[in-house]
């Protein structure tokens, strides 16, 4: 069976697949979001490193 | 037969589309969780920022719909024989139980880490717990075990608000307790109330329902009992922290409408309903969808007039 760049199944999983990356996309930029957000807050601090707490 | 012709037949008809996916996630019952979440954080005496805010309520639902789907991947045999649950995707077909078990367990370990890491482990923790009461102590032991099943796995769907209100403050006091309770007493009329007018499903599938067991007639009069407790609980609940002259109002109201339901679900019996198809126990169940909603409606309201010296008392 010849191998087409668009199978069948592509078309058939398209809805779902969008949904999917969709998704993907959406969690990435809500973790980029809360990262700016806890990062700019007030009580923000690095954590401590070994030699700083030596 | 080749995995290609599989795939171009067999797993062809009925595919499970995203929406069947979503739809393991019991969207109603999430939409009950984001609302009731959303009720504890703002209800906290403590300010969170929206970001951070709009994160604990989205990975609290996520916990939420992680449980929904492992709870139908566990009652995959039962859902099939009830008419109320035969179209969900896993009867119906369209989703493989293991896929269901998947997606649960994603779910519920992305939702805990997530919420621990956007807020406080402690709500992480209590997450954790939820879905595990849910899945765990209400679906797999209690669900198929005692006709109490509904009484004690309420406590799983009131878990929320109490989740809302540590996200934002990081601790534990009264008055999230209080919204739990809310959720609590109100679960088992709600769901009695479905039972009388879903009939033979419940027996059908062989789950230990109060109708089942105990007869209708004892269903109702645990409903008139659950409704008395549950109004002293919910206008007490107006002289609380979270509570106000406008929640007040709702409740008074809204309690003496539920309670006049409940005593004419009392006084009827199955001949009077069969008569008018369940009329009153129908209209009980819809007015309290409503008695929930807007119990925290006030809730939110009395909070949300707080800062600006309105709300509360």
């Amino acid at each position: 069976m010849a191998l087409n760049k668009e199978h069948e199944l592509h078309k058939r999983r398209h809805g779902r697949n969008l949904g999917v990356g969709l998704l993907l996309a959406s969690f990435v930029v809500l973790v980029l979001a809360l990262t700016l957000v806890k990062v700019t807050s007030s009580g923000f601090q690095f954590p401590q490193t070994q030699s700083e707490q030596n | 037969m080749s995995d290609a012709s599989i795939n171009a037949s067999t797993v062809h008809e009925g595919e499970a589309s995203f929406g069947d996916y979503f739809a393991l996630l019991k969207p109603r019952v999430m939409s009950l969780v984001v609302f009731t979440a959303f009720v504890g954080l703002i209800a906290a005496p403590v300010g969170v920022h929206p970001v951070i805010g709009f994160c604990a309520v989205l990975f609290i639902a996520i916990g939420g719909g992680a449980s929904g789907a492992l709870n139908m991947w566990w009652d995959a045999d039962i859902d099939q024989v009830m008419k109320r649950t035969k179209s969900r995707p896993i009867p119906a077909g369209k989703v493989e139980a293991g896929e269901a078990l998947s997606l649960g367990l994603a779910l519920s370990g992305l939702s805990v880490i997530m919420l621990a890491l956007a807020t406080n482990v402690f709500a992480g923790a209590f997450l954790a717990f939820t879905i595990f009461f849910y899945v765990v102590v209400y679906t797999m032991w209690l669900k198929r075990a005692t006709p109490q099943n509904i009484v004690i796995g309420g406590a799983a769907g009131a878990f929320p608000p109490v989740i809302g209100w540590i996200a934002a403050t990081g601790s534990m006091s009264v008055e999230p307790w209080l919204m739990f309770a809310l959720t609590f007493m109100w679960t088992p009329p709600h769901f009695w109330a479905l039972c009388l007018f879903m009939r033979s499903d419940y027996d059908d599938a062989g789950v230990p329902m109060l109708t089942v067991t105990h007869g209708r007639p004892a269903t109702r009069k645990h409903i008139l009992v659950y409704t008395a407790l549950l109004a002293i609980l919910a206008v007490g609940t107006a002289f609380s922290g979270i509570g106000g002259p406008i929640y007040l109002a709702v409740a008074l109201v809204m309690n003496a409408l539920f309670l006049h339901g409940a005593w004419k679900i009392f006084g009827r019996n199955e001949d009077n309903s069969e008569a008018d198809d369940f009329k009153v126990e129908r209209s009980f169940f819809k007015l309290s969808l409503l008695y929930l909603f807007l119990h925290f409606g006030a809730i939110l309201v009395e909070a949300t007039l707080k800062p600006y010296g309105l709300g509360g008392w």
